[in-house]
């Protein structure tokens, strides 16, 4: 019997030549991944372990500084302080320090740590991310990451497989994360627990590496264990610039097993937003704007959407415009490495000038952390993952997830907008930032 | 693990998500009973005032979707609460809960047949749910049977243990 993409990888890391859904396999990593909170109680659970002195590889680790960073208060900082001390008592390669590294799922790609046909666990649940590049990748708690540091090995359950076969190709102002979010939506927030999503389809194929990303991101959000695409030239052009580790791509067998096959065609697709309270609640924009929904917060970044493709389609529409007074935008890249991509084509400099507030790489404002936290009855539009009660701070105000293009448009009007009508919207480039709060006018 | 648990139900909807059981802001707190001051507090702020140590917290499908914080189950454990009964549960959740000794219990059944203020009791090794205050019973869902052995072993921190003294 053939297997999935995800068997076939299971199946090499657990050292047998089958496997079905449902078997517990215990399977060798290539690589663990946590932040400081993660990071944080996998290393106190480490240290209580008897005979646990050392990790099983120095070189498979990858340690990020991601969440409250910038240390938010005296607690954030010691936790970051004891991931600090572990690296450098453990001889972590993978290290990586506020200002040298950025939101985790940003980073490892970015160095060369993920690589098609590799199995990572993270103490992250968008850990599921490296899917993107045709690896096994799922998200893990604290005492699990502890026990895969010690062991280099995880016990799974083999998840059954989802088939996912998109097709047509996006209209204007349609983005993989307006696909995604319609995926979630169809799927439902636990339509995919326990599954494996593969992705397939003419659609996912033309997609960039970046917008695969986006999509492998969100599995999670549907429940699932993991999402996975098959990796092409495009994944392995990328992944061999970053590194000369040896991988190997493994491809689903012609004859593998799924027990869903889920045919979506996006040619009529619109954007999509994810209204409140839930990632699935998922509307295309023009149901979404036949109410007039003013917003009071704009979040562009997160592991889902701070890449500087991300960036380059905000600045391009925020260019040589000003944000609409009665709102604030926050804008996070999501790695150092984009932060200065970004600054070299003067993309920080046209989202400051349209009066965004550009952060420092991070995970802060995403989960409620700090650097941009909802406060009560607030709206906000965002490109991130998410969108539970009190998920970005207040559990009184409401978020929506959209694309970068949507929250854009948004940001230009005050209200959440279709990114199609923005070139018909009159915008007026505006020269003062001195805004009267009570009447929206302008002085000069 | 104790051999049976007593406490009122607090009974709740479905996807119950970890942002709700304890806050982002909430999660560079590594203490457990400082966790539980927070438990369900996006869900429910009063949850915490008026739940009695022991008491167990009743949902529908899917509890614990969302992130893969630890501190969600540690914050559940820390208010006091003995154990959570669902229809069932997130991945990551369940495998976290399993890993730091919350005791979790599938049966939609047994959720169907309680309400919030009932008394149950509940056997974790058996996996038998008493509605006290109905008179009714259920068994939940059966762990799978290396679930069940790492379980057995005290939870995955002695199982590494073993491990690892078999390796030197």
């Amino acid at each position: 019997m053939g297997m999935t993409l995800t068997e076939k990888i299971l199946a090499r890391h657990a050292g047998v030549a089958s496997l079905e859904p449902g078997q517990i396999i215990n399977a060798k990593v290539d690589l663990v991944l946590a932040n400081e909170l993660s990071a944080a109680v996998a290393i106190s659970v480490m240290r209580g372990m008897k005979g646990a002195k050392q990790v099983f590889d120095p070189s498979r680790i990858a340690l990020v500084a991601d969440h409250f960073v910038p240390a938010k208060d005296a607690q954030s900082a010691k936790l970051a302080k004891v991931m600090k001390e572990f690296a450098v008592e453990q001889k972590i390669e993978h290290f990586f320090d506020v200002g040298r590294g950025g939101i985790e799922h940003v980073v490892l790609p970015e160095e060369g740590l993920v690589a098609p046909g590799e199995l990572i666990v993270g103490g992250d649940s968008h850990t599921c991310t490296y899917g993107a590049f045709g690896a096994f990748a799922t998200g893990m708690g604290s005492t699990d990451i502890a026990a895969a540091f010690v062991l280099g090995e995880v016990w799974l359950k083999v998840p059954a497989s989802i088939k996912l076969v998109y097709s047509g190709t996006p209209g204007p102002m349609v983005y993989a994360k307006d696909i995604m979010l319609r995926t979630v939506g169809e799927l439902g927030i636990d339509g995919a627990t326990y599954r494996a999503i593969e992705y397939h389809g003419t659609t996912v194929d033309e997609l960039s590496i970046t917008g695969r990303i986006t999509m492998a991101n969100m599995a999670i959000e549907a429940g699932a264990k993991n999402g996975i695409f098959h990796a092409d030239a495009k994944t392995i052009a990328y992944v061999k610039e970053r590194t000369e580790r040896p991988f190997i791509v493994e491809k689903a067998d012609a004859d593998a097993v799924y027990e869903r096959v889920i045919s979506i065609d996006i040619s009529a697709l619109e954007p999509q937003v994810a209204c409140p309270h839930t990632p699935d609640n998922v509307h295309p924009i023009s149901e979404v704007t036949r109410e007039d929904l003013p917003v009071d917060q704009v979040f562009i970044g997160s592991c889902t959407n701070g890449y500087i493709d991300d960036l380059r389609i905000v600045a391009q529409m925020l260019d040589g415009r000003k944000i609409a007074p009665s709102l604030r935008v926050i804008v996070n890249p999501g790695s150092q490495k984009v932060w200065m991509q970004a600054a070299q084509e003067g993309i920080l400099t046209t989202l400051a000038a349209a009066g965004c507030a550009v952060n420092t790489p991070g995970c802060g404002a995403c989960f409620g952390g700090h650097m941009g936290t909802l406060g009560d009855n607030e709206r906000a539009i965002s490109t991130t993952n998410r969108n539970y009660v009190g998920r970005m701070g207040s559990p009184k105000a409401e978020i929506y997830l959209a694309s970068p293009a949507t929250c854009a448009a948004s940001a230009l009007t005050g209200r959440i907008t279709d990114p199609r009508t923005i070139a018909e919207i009159d915008i007026p480039v505006r020269t003062s930032s001195h805004v009267s709060l009570l009447t929206g006018a302008y002085t000069e | 693990m104790e051999s049976s648990l007593r406490g009122r139900a607090h009974k709740y909807g479905k996807n119950v998500d970890t942002d709700v059981i304890i806050p982002g802001k909430y999660c560079n707190i590594t203490d457990q009973t400082e966790l539980g001051k927070h438990a369900l507090e996006g869900l429910d702020p009063e949850f915490v005032a008026r739940m009695k140590p022991g008491d167990i917290i009743v949902a529908d499908t899917n509890f614990g979707c969302g992130s893969s914080r630890e501190v969600a189950p540690i914050a559940i454990k820390g208010s006091g609460t003995s154990a959570v009964i669902a229809k069932s549960f997130a991945r990551i959740f369940y495998r976290n809960a399993l890993n730091i000794g919350l005791p979790i219990f599938e049966s939609a059944e047994a959720v169907d047949g309680i309400e919030s203020g009932d008394e149950i009791e509940l056997e974790p090794a058996s996996g038998v749910v008493r509605n006290v205050t109905r008179g009714t019973e259920y068994r939940a869902a059966e762990f799978p049977p290396f679930m069940r052995s790492l379980i057995d072993a005290g939870g995955l921190v002695p199982y590494v243990e073993e491990r690892l003294a078999n390796q030197s």
